[in-house]
């Protein structure tokens, strides 16, 4: 047992040991409750910095690796982490503290309701750590279990629609994934994530297995046109449920096109890119302008996620290392910034218990500080240069310009659009004048709702001016993917990462801070 | 082949049955005389007959071909008997609480299932398809008379002539089969009929044998179309009753199946493979879509039984040792997954009795948490939701069939469980979302025992029994090739 091969299964079942020990908590002891899911889910989080910390960003390979055999021929205990899985690991553990403390005030149920979100935790952290093909699935999977629940017992009126809409969009493209992998480990011999990318699928399968997975990841993406279970989901759920949908949930998509699709399926990837990119424009594109006629507030910021996931799909379709560096860039800062305005959606429906745009206005009068930290996830969801939300569509946005500038050109009036429609709310939510009685008592932050938004303003605008921690660490991974997609579609690897290092000097004098991008775009040389 | 069988110590693959069957006798004689009020004591006596006969099957492995080759003991009859066995005394102990309101309080009712499980335990070792007929009639007339023996109840009666008239029928076609066979061949004897079926060929009136036999079979199984009755002997049959049913007798009718497809029609796997294809594929979906409509808990489980058959019977339409080796699986976790599912439905009695329908169960997360958690559980498993057991059951055996190149068949597979999670969701939205307006009883202690641990296994599969299971079972499919 050393850091090296415990770090992972520590952190993948610690939420889960303290789900066990809230199981054995009296229910009425609400606080006891509270704080026992609190600690659990922050030392998650110091032990995810400490698995960040110790992690060489350096290197293209899974790292922290455990790998055995363990059910029958088929299925294996296997963890590991590279650059592209590294980070969400963190994105989870960082966001869910902040979910527990959203939850404060939850008093229905509070037992399982913490119980659930910490076996959701480890089902979250299972996928991005298992490098077992089958495991993945039953982690992917597995967070159906508790999301259903969570919208189902805790969720608004129209839950139980929602609930079942959440399940079965996700459950109907997940199986035929499921059979896929089972076509893979046949053709492969082997369900381990690490022989698997190094191994040739026919082409012919390719195509199929491609379907396949992109039955269930887009579903989950979600991308346009299969994203109508998310809006509704969205809206019926709590809080923290919306938090960890938006943040973590949506990303299981893009993870597993970064981790399956394009590489396991290069020629199938480069096939159906410029479907991808169809679809991903329209997502771009439909759901801003779907956005603009929302009357409720978190209805508006999910129709924004799927717009913003357009960008990742894209990105990573691009095929070369700005489009899939952009695409992983977009979803950790999305991940922040969606996280962070459904908190501050909840800020506001724990005091109004409404969510319509309507109800508001000229809060800015009595909330000043709610005021601020709305004002800069807001600018984050825009994309103003300055904070996190325009690296990853700047450089997703260039990545596609190389492959097709058509894409580029579309997806630019996402931007537009999702100024629209983020400042318009803006405006009539915390601009004018308060003329509603019903608002003339609300109150500002209070100290809890402050100790989980202003880390998030600090990651949101720091990685904005220096993004160089996200990307330097999965920029060995990413640059290893597109040499190894490149290769497999008879690109010259060389010209794709020349492409995506000169770029990348070029994108650093914009965002204001060119020593990072230095750093970045000298060490991949030196592999 | 030993014929001498005055030797004892030959018979030494039979000890478990001898065993059931000396100790049934005994257990006969112990009931006739103690009063009839003391017959928790024979249900008990009975449990530790299986008890101690499924250690004997586990610690005294014995291998092979008795009776002048009517009766084989190999690892994959093992494998199959621990589940008969394990499921038959699962149930009786379902059967103690509350057994006089079910009425099966009487000790007959434990000497009838001893007899069915003997019964089961003969067709899981039948080598012949005279030895076959033997089990699978001692069980099934044993069956009939438990699903009516609350004589007073019409439901009960009905449940039992509608067994019995149709399971007559079944036999019936099963034997019609069984002549075609022999009449083709020349043979009972499973061993000689697949040589001679290597040696001759198939022709028309074996082909004609083997559908009469696996529609016999398949009856026995429920999969459609031969389930018709099943809805209605689970529904009418008192709960413990249903209990029994679901589990030891469908373990058994299956090893029959795969014994006689995979040993014995093995020359001519793609005329029966279309066969099992057919049913397995009819079986998933006519259960997917007709368990919806249902408002009745024991009809939504008899439909929930059919469709798992037919997962089942994806694993065998492979037609390979995977297959074998994940229907093996399937079932061990099947019969996991039933069990607390009945305790589950046990536990829920209201003063006026059991709860029969879906909506009764309305709130039961806030008024018996751990009996609701329990099932929501073992609903999300039967739907084939990671991390759950159900899961790792559909995984082996979709393998086998993708293995086996059976693409359209798996694809129907999933899309089906996709559809049967409706209803099973169904249940836990009426459970956790829905406001309560039951009282329930208290729950005896040995139904939170048994809740207990199949909840335990479900959850901690992946940690627990997984690995054990699969190796066993691979053990076990293997003695087949």
């Amino acid at each position: 047992m050393t850091f090296e091969n415990s770090i992972l299964t520590l952190l993948t079942w610690l939420p889960v040991f303290g789900a066990a020990i809230l199981l054995f908590t009296p229910k009425t002891a609400l606080n006891a409750i509270r704080w026992i899911a609190l600690a659990t889910t922050l030392v998650v989080f110091v032990l995810s910095l400490a698995l960040w910390q110790a992690f060489d960003a350096s290197s293209a390979g899974f790292q922290f690796v455990v790998n055995m055999p363990w059910i029958g021929d088929s299925i294996g205990y296997r963890v590991g982490v590279d650059g592209i899985s590294v980070l969400f690991v963190v994105l989870t553990a960082l966001l869910m503290p902040a979910a527990v403390l959203a939850s404060w005030d939850v008093e229905t149920r509070v037992k399982e309701y913490m119980i659930v979100f910490l076996v959701l935790e480890t089902l979250m952290i299972g996928v991005f750590t298992t490098l077992d093909l089958a495991m993945f699935y039953v982690f992917f999977e597995g967070t159906l279990l508790p999301m259903f629940l969570i919208i189902g017992i805790w969720g608004g009126a129209a839950r139980i629609q929602a609930a079942y809409k959440f399940f079965f969009y996700t459950f109907i493209g997940s199986v035929l994934m499921l059979l896929a992998m089972m076509g893979m480990y046949w053709d492969a011999g082997t369900t381990d994530i690490v022989r698997l990318l190094g191994h040739d699928f026919p082409v012919g399968m390719q195509t199929w297995l491609w379907l396949a997975f992109f039955a269930s990841l887009a579903v989950k993406m979600p991308m346009w046109p299969f994203h109508r279970w998310l809006p509704e989901a969205h809206v019926q759920a709590p809080t923290a449920g919306s938090v960890i949908l938006a943040a973590i949930l949506l990303k299981l998509g893009g993870y597993g096109f970064l981790r399956f699709s394009l590489p396991m399926f290069p020629d199938a990837s480069a096939q159906f890119a410029n479907f991808v990119f169809l679809l991903s424009v329209a997502a771009i594109i439909l759901t801003s302008l779907v956005a603009l006629v929302q009357t409720d507030i978190k209805k508006l910021i999910a129709y924004s996620s799927v717009a913003h996931m357009g960008f990742v799909t894209m990105g990573i379709f691009a095929g070369n290392a700005l489009g899939i560096q952009g695409a992983m860039f977009q979803m950790i800062s999305h991940g922040i910034v969606s996280g962070a305005l459904f908190l501050c959606v909840g800020v506001i429906y724990d005091r109004m218990h409404t969510r319509e745009i309507s109800a508001y206005g000229g809060l800015v009068e009595r909330m000043p500080q709610y005021a601020f930290a709305f004002m800069v996830f807001t600018m984050a969801n825009v994309g103003l240069p300055g904070t996190s939300g325009f690296v990853g569509e700047f450089l997703t946005m260039i990545g596609v310009f190389q492959v097709n500038t058509w894409v580029a050109f579309g997806a630019a009036f996402g931007v537009i659009f999702s100024a629209g429609y983020a400042l318009w709310l803006y405006r009539r939510v915390v601009f004018g004048a308060l003329t509603k009685d019903s608002l003339k008592g609300i109150l500002d932050l209070n100290l809890r709702e402050k100790v989980v938004l202003y880390p998030l303003i600090v990651l949101t605008v720091v990685f904005g001016f220096y993004p160089a921690p996200i990307l330097d660490t999965t920029a060995a991974a990413v640059d290893n993917l597109v040499a190894q997609y490149s290769a497999a579609n008879g690109l010259d690897p060389a010209v794709a990462q020349a492409d995506a290092r000169a770029p990348l000097e070029y994108v650093a004098p914009a965002e204001g801070a060119a020593q990072p991008a230095d750093d970045h775009a000298a060490e991949p040389a030196a592999h | 082949m030993n014929s001498d069988v005055t030797d004892f110590a030959s018979l030494a693959p039979a000890y478990p049955e001898v065993l059931m069957a000396l100790g049934i006798l005994v257990l006969l004689l112990v009931g006739v005389v103690i009063n009839k009020e003391r017959s928790a004591l024979v249900s008990w006596l009975a449990v530790g007959l299986l008890a101690a006969t499924g250690l004997l099957v586990m610690l005294q492995p014995t291998d092979g071909v008795i009776f002048n080759g009517l009766f084989i003991a190999d690892s994959f009859g093992r494998f199959m008997k621990v589940l008969v066995i394990g499921g038959a005394g699962l149930a009786l102990i379902l059967a103690m609480s509350n057994a006089e309101e079910n009425g099966v309080h009487k000790y007959e009712y434990s000497v009838l299932a001893l007899l069915a499980t003997l019964g089961m335990m003969v067709m899981v070792s039948a080598n012949d398809l005279m030895s076959l007929y033997v089990g699978l009639e001692l069980q099934s007339l044993s069956l009939y008379v438990m699903a009516a023996i609350k004589r007073d109840d019409p439901r009960a009666s009905e449940a039992g002539l509608k067994y019995f008239v149709l399971g007559a029928l079944s036999s019936g076609l099963l034997l019609y089969g069984a002549s075609l066979i022999y009449g083709f061949t020349g043979h009972t004897n499973l061993g000689e009929i697949v040589i001679a079926i290597a040696n001759e060929g198939r022709s028309v009136g074996l082909i004609f044998g083997v559908v009469f036999l696996l529609a016999g079979v398949a009856f026995k199984i429920s999969a459609v179309p031969f389930h018709m009755w099943t809805p209605d002997v689970y529904e009418g049959a008192p709960t413990p009753v249903t209990a029994f049913f679901a589990m030891a007798p469908k373990v058994a009718a299956m090893t029959l199946m795969i014994r006689l497809v995979m040993d014995t029609f093995a020359p001519i796997t793609s005329d029966w493979q279309q066969i099992v294809i057919f049913l397995s594929i009819a079986s998933m979906v006519l259960a997917a879509f007709a368990a919806i409509g249902q408002q009745s808990l024991k009809r939504l489980i008899a439909y929930s039984s059919i469709g798992h058959v037919g997962f089942a019977l994806v694993g065998l339409s492979s037609g390979t040792q995977v297959g074998v080796e994940g229907v093996a699986i399937y079932m061990a976790i099947y019969v996991a997954m039933t069990v607390g599912l009945f305790a589950c439905l046990l536990s829920f009695r209201t003063d006026t009795g059991y709860v029969e329908t879906i909506d009764d169960l309305a709130g039961a997360a806030q008024t018996r948490p751990f009996v609701a958690a329990i099932m929501a559980i073992l609903m999300f498993s039967l739907i084939g939701l990671p991390p759950l057991a159900g899961f790792f059951a559909k995984w082996h055996v979709f393998l086998a069939a993708i293995e086996a190149n059976l693409y359209v068949l798996s694809v129907i597979g999933v899309l089906a469980s996709a559809v049967s999670a409706f209803y099973y969701l169904r249940v836990v939205k009426v459970m956790f979302f829905d406001a309560p307006i039951k009282q329930f009883a208290a729950v005896p202690g040995e139904l939170n025992i048994i809740m207990a641990a199949s909840g335990f296994l479900v959850v901690t599969y992946y940690f627990t029994v997984g690995n054990p299971l699969a190796s066993w079972a691979q053990t076990a499919a293997g003695s087949l090739f």
